[in-house]
Formats: C-alpha cells, sequence, structure tokens
C-alpha cells in the first residue's frame, strides 16, 4: 500500500507574521518555518497505519517549492517517512494548482491513498483536498478526526463538521485531509534528522510531471490586520454589568 | 447567466448563514445584471423550498439518493446545475458544509475560488476580493481568473437579506440517479443537542479555556453564565482536544468564526488562532488571572481575577 502525503512549508505559527509595508507579501527574513501542522498530522497518520500494517505501507511525503522546501521535507524522512519527494517550482502557487500537481504525482505514484492537511496554515484556504479529489473523481473525507480500515481498501472515518462528529465509509483510493484532533505528531530525533540530512529528496520538475502550475488566484495585495482595543479594565463585575449595560448597550 | 447561491438547510428552513451569501449575491447581481438563483439539494425538500422561495428563485435536487451531504454528489449536482443555468458565480456560505464540498465542485468546473471571503469592491469592472490569511493576521486583496467563480463568504461580515415581496418560482432539477458517483457510504452524525443558539448566529457568545477541567465543570460556569445572557457557548481548541467540549464549539483559525455583538472570554491566553474566530465581535469581555494576557489586547472590557469567583458574581449582578 502506497500513502502519498502532501507537506507544506508554512511559517512557525509560534510568531505572528509580519506584512512588508508595500503589501508585497510577509516579511520572510529570520522566519521560522515549519512542516504545515495538519500535515504533521497527516504524516503521522500514515506512520501510524505503517505501523499498524507491519510491512508492506510505503510513505512518500511530496512538497511543491523551491529549494528550500527540502528542510521540512527531510524533518518528514526523519520522522520516517520512505521518500521524500519535491516538485521543483519557484512560483505562486493556489489550491488549484496544487491540486493539479498533486493530480498529475498521484498518476505517476498511483497511491492508494492520499493524506494531507486540511488547512495549510500560511493562506488558510481548506481546499487543495477536496480539489484533487475533484480533479481525480476520487472518494474525499474532510477533517477527519479519527481514521479505521474497515476492510483492506475500505477506511471508516469520523470527520469533525459544524454540526458534530460525522462518520463516513470510503473505499481506497481516497483523498483524506486531516483535523487536529487525529493524533499529536512525533518528534523528529536528532539522530534522525542527522541521518536524514543524508538522505536523498528526489526532485521533479513540473514540466517532467507535464504540468504547469496555473494558479486562478492571484494576491494583489496582503495587508496587516491590528486589533488593537483600548481595554478599559474594569474592578469587578459590579462594573462589568454596569457598562455592558450602560454603556455598551449589549445586554 | 446566473449567479447560484448554494443554501445549507436542515431539513426544515435554508440555514441564516445562507441569507448572507445570498445578500452578497445580489449585490453582485447588481453589478453584473446576472439573476439571482437559489440552490437547495437534499431529500424531502417541500418545505425547505418553499421558505427559501421567500428570497429568491430556487432549483430543488430533491432525491433519495442526496439525503446526506456526501461530498461526491453534492458536488456532481452543484456542478451539472452551474453548468445548466450558465452560472457565473456560485456563492456559500463558509461553513463545513460548503467547504468540504465547493472546492470539489470547483476543481470539476475548472473555477477559480475564494473562500472565507469578508468583504469585495470593483476595480474597473473587476471584482476584487478580500479573505483573510495567516490565522487572520493579514488581510489579502485577491482577483480570480476565469469562470465561474465560487465564493464562500462569512456570513457574520455581511447583513442578511431580505425576503422578496413575491416569493420565487420553485425549478425542479431532475436528478439522474444513473450518473450519481457513490464515493462514499455515509453513516451518520453524532452531535451534541443543545437549546442555546446556534455559535454563529448567537448575539452573544460566552467561551471557556484552559482553566475548565470538565464538562460538568464548563457547564456551571460558562454554560450558566451563557444561559444568564441568552448566548451560545464557544470553547478554545484546548477543551476540544481535551474531550471537555465538542468540537462544534470551537472558535477559531481551525474553528468557527463568530462576530456577535457580545463576546465573553473566560479563561482564555489569546492565542492567535483562538482570537482568528473573534476579534470582529463588536464588544469583547475578558475575565483572566493573568492581567498580562494577549486577550486583554483585543478586549474591550477587562477583569482581571479567577473565573470561579467572577462568573457567580456576573451571575448574580445579572439578575439584578
Ligand atoms: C494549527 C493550529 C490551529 C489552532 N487552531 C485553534 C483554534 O481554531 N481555536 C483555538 O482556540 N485554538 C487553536 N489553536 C490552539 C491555540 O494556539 C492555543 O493553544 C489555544 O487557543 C489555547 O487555549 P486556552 O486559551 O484555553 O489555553 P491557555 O493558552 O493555556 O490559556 C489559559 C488561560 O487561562 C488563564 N487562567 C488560568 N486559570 C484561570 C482562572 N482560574 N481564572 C481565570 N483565568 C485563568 C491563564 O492565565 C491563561 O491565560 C491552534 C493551534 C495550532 C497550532
Ligand atoms: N506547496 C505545497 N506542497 C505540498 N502540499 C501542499 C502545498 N500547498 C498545499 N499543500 C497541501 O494542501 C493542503 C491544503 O492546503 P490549502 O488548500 O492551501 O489550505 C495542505 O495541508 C497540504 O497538504
Amino acid at each position: 500500500m502506497k500513502i502519498l502525503v502532501p507537506t507544506k512549508r508554512v511559517p512557525s505559527t509560534d510568531e505572528g507574521v509580519r506584512i512588508r509595508p508595500d503589501g508585497s507579501g510577509i516579511e520572510d527574513v529570520a522566519l521560522a518555518f515549519i512542516i504545515n501542522p495538519f500535515d504533521a498530522i497527516a504524516l503521522e497518520e500514515a506512520l501510524h497505519i505503517r505501523e499498524r500494517r507491519g510491512s508492506g505501507v510505503e510513505v512518500t511525503a511530496v512538497g511543491i517549492g523551491n529549494a528550500a522546501f527540502e528542510s521540512e521535507l527531510r524533518i518528514a524522512l526523519a520522522m520516517g517517512a520512505d521518500r521524500a519527494v519535491r516538485v521543483d517550482f519557484d512560483g505562486a502557487l493556489d489550491p488549484w494548482s496544487v491540486a493539479q500537481v498533486l493530480g498529475a504525482i498521484v498518476r505517476r505514484e498511483k497511491p492508494d491513498l492520499v493524506l494531507m492537511g486540511k488547512q495549510a496554515v500560511d493562506d488558510d484556504s481548506n481546499q487543495a483536498g477536496q480539489m484533487l479529489a475533484g480533479l481525480l473523481d476520487w472518494p474525499q473525507a474532510t477533517f477527519a478526526s479519527k481514521i479505521e480500515f474497515v476492510e483492506p481498501a475500505r477506511l471508516s472515518i469520523a470527520r469533525e463538521t459544524d454540526r458534530g462528529l460525522e462518520t463516513v465509509i470510503v473505499g481506497l483510493p481516497a483523498v483524506v485531509t486531516t483535523d487536529l484532533r487525529l493524533n499529536e505528531p512525533r518528534y523528529a530525533s536528532l539522530p534522525a534528522l542527522m541521518k536524514a540530512k543524508k538522505r536523498p529528496i528526489e526532485t521533479i520538475s513540473h514540466r517532467d510531471l507535464g504540468v504547469l502550475p496555473e494558479p486562478k488566484v492571484r494576491i494583489l495585495h496582503l495587508e496587516q490586520v491590528a486589533v488593537d482595543r483600548v481595554c478599559v479594565r474594569v474592578a469587578d463585575a459590579a462594573e462589568l454589568v454596569h457598562r455592558l449595560r450602560y454603556e455598551a448597550k449589549v445586554i | 447567466m446566473s449567479i447560484l447561491v448554494v443554501a445549507e438547510h436542515d431539513g426544515a428552513h435554508a440555514r441564516p448563514g445562507s441569507s448572507s451569501a445570498l445578500a452578497v449575491a445580489r449585490d453582485l447581481a447588481a453589478h453584473s445584471g446576472e439573476r439571482v438563483e437559489l440552490l437547495v439539494i437534499g431529500r424531502g425538500l417541500a418545505f425547505v423550498a418553499a421558505d427559501a422561495a421567500r428570497f429568491a428563485p430556487v432549483i430543488v435536487a430533491d432525491h433519495p439518493l442526496l439525503a446526506n451531504p456526501t461530498a461526491d454528489r453534492y458536488a456532481h449536482i452543484i456542478a451539472d446545475v452551474a453548468k445548466a443555468r450558465e452560472a457565473g458565480s456560485i456563492v456559500a456560505n463558509s461553513t463545513t458544509f460548503a467547504k468540504d464540498i465547493l472546492p470539489r465542485a470547483s476543481a470539476m468546473l475548472s473555477a477559480a475560488m475564494a473562500g472565507d471571503v469578508t468583504g469585495y469592491s470593483f476595480a474597473n469592472g473587476k471584482l476584487l476580493l478580500r479573505r483573510p490569511m495567516y490565522a487572520g493576521a493579514a488581510m489579502a486583496t485577491v482577483a480570480l481568473t476565469g469562470r465561474p467563480l465560487v465564493i464562500t463568504v462569512r456570513a457574520s461580515a455581511f447583513p442578511a437579506a431580505e425576503p422578496l415581496a413575491e416569493p420565487g418560482e420553485r425549478i425542479v432539477w431532475s436528478v439522474d440517479a444513473s450518473t450519481l458517483p457513490n464515493h462514499s457510504e455515509y453513516v451518520g452524525l453524532e452531535s451534541r443537542p443543545t437549546l442555546r443558539p446556534e455559535l454563529t448566529e448567537a448575539r452573544v457568545v460566552v467561551s471557556g479555556g484552559r482553566p475548565f477541567r470538565t464538562g460538568e465543570e464548563f457547564e456551571k460556569y460558562v454554560g450558566c453564565l451563557a444561559d444568564a445572557l441568552n448566548g451560545a457557548t464557544g470553547c478554545t481548541r484546548a477543551l476540544v482536544d481535551a474531550g471537555i467540549a465538542p468540537n462544534e464549539w470551537q472558535v477559531g483559525q481551525t474553528g468557527k468564526v463568530v462576530a456577535p455583538q457580545l463576546y465573553v472570554a473566560l479563561g482564555i491566553s489569546g492565542a492567535v488562532q483562538h482570537l482568528a474566530g473573534m476579534k470582529n465581535s463588536r464588544v469583547v469581555v475578558a475575565v483572566n488571572t493573568d492581567p498580562e494576557a494577549p486577550m486583554f489586547s483585543v478586549a474591550t472590557y477587562g477583569l482581571v481575577g479567577d473565573v470561579r469567583q467572577i462568573v457567580p458574581e456576573l451571575i448574580r449582578e445579572l439578575g439584578k
């Protein structure tokens, strides 16, 4: 069984991002990068599946981006991925173009399962997985918080929705996107990181894949959002209720 | 050409958020001259269709095989209807229903898609959309290429649409069962029944964070204050992870986005991911033992103190 795990390099979620004064993008000097948290969860789940099944499962991490991406792909290798593939591309991407490239990778690698994050925490789109499933005409199960095999090629998935926890069963091959509660991703150990430094990362050009990633969404401008309310500190519950009633008039 | 609004419903009524999507569609239509149509998908839709028709003409895709909102079938219907009605845009409210289905439909239509739209403008006749990125730290202005455009909007950012003077017509969409995909088997939905208002629609939201260590404790403080204010309950990811509160109460970047008249944050530190879901609330109250908690920086009113002491006092004051 082959599992493909798309992994995106995103700015660390520990610090807030700063927007360049001209609005052309984020200030990325001295910014720490990580594997998109939802993708780390997807990778962890793929590794779980491999561990539970014993042999015969191959986990491949795929990133689409420039050479800087290799550091996150090495972390994926250190966490336990069998292979890491980078589709070399230095231009702008959107979920549509990501789905196009992933579709080409799927045709080439023929995985049984694509496990990926529900959302990249930089663009916050929450689209690429669903688009990939649509392009491939595959089953999809988004926002997974539990994945179980009910048969060798059928998964039962608990999905986190606005209305509660939904359960669906999908046959493989399928695209499954992960939510935060699915698992707690492991850390890559230092020795594993050292070893991963020497492992190869397969690099493919998008031309070899036969796709030209053409985004349909163009970001024209970014603006920093600052909500700085001047907080009125109140002394006690009585003052708070009084102000909510007579000053803010919300109750 | 039409602008198609995919209305989410509960089997009886269109959900209120869909009304904001309709308001946006009407405004876009005023610029483009397109007609606005609602699309409802499901089974046994007579009542929903009548309810929806008060707002716009409704295309009704009613079939037993559409009883549950599975992405494969719903996206298939949306793509088919969009083609048949020559939809220039497809608009829906940004919920997990739309987030699951619309990107799939948009890929099937090779359409450009922008999610979580909070504003828009026209520059030389071209539509520019505004949407948050980086957990709401940035607002992006984006342009989409080609047609149709697929847009999900944040209901809280737009007013609700008014009903029409005369109900719109109801157009039956004949569902061809033989072409419907059969990619997933729907097993069921488990939700926590509540008598409180829906989180994204409530005027008042009371949310709790890490200090609440059990479901009972959460009810005793957060739930009781919410009831005293006629509000909904929300929570941080910390409580969902710990299994103390259900996922559907989570507010934030990866949960629900709310903008009520009043948001009360009880023992919530104010991580950017949480702020992304509530910072546009009109009035924000923060109660926290730590006077330096980042939540105070987005609060209108701040009270430093222990929630276990403050909440009962608040409930008493509200009763006066
Ligand atoms: C990719 C990603 C996505 C995320 N998405 C979300 C999301 O959508 N929503 C979300 O909420 N989080 C999200 N998070 C988690 C987020 O980063 C924070 O960890 C979380 O919001 C913290 O929850 P908290 O405020 O309850 O807990 P803490 O940060 O632990 O804060 C608890 C607060 O309670 C105060 N306190 C303690 N005891 C008392 C008391 N007795 N009385 C009063 N105050 C007290 C403390 O001073 C502290 O400020 C996400 C994280 C990641 C990495
Ligand atoms: N450049 C990329 N390389 C690899 N995977 C990506 C890339 N961009 C997005 N993805 C995948 O698509 C998912 C959803 O992204 P998005 O739709 O942009 O929120 C992410 O969690 C990743 O798994």
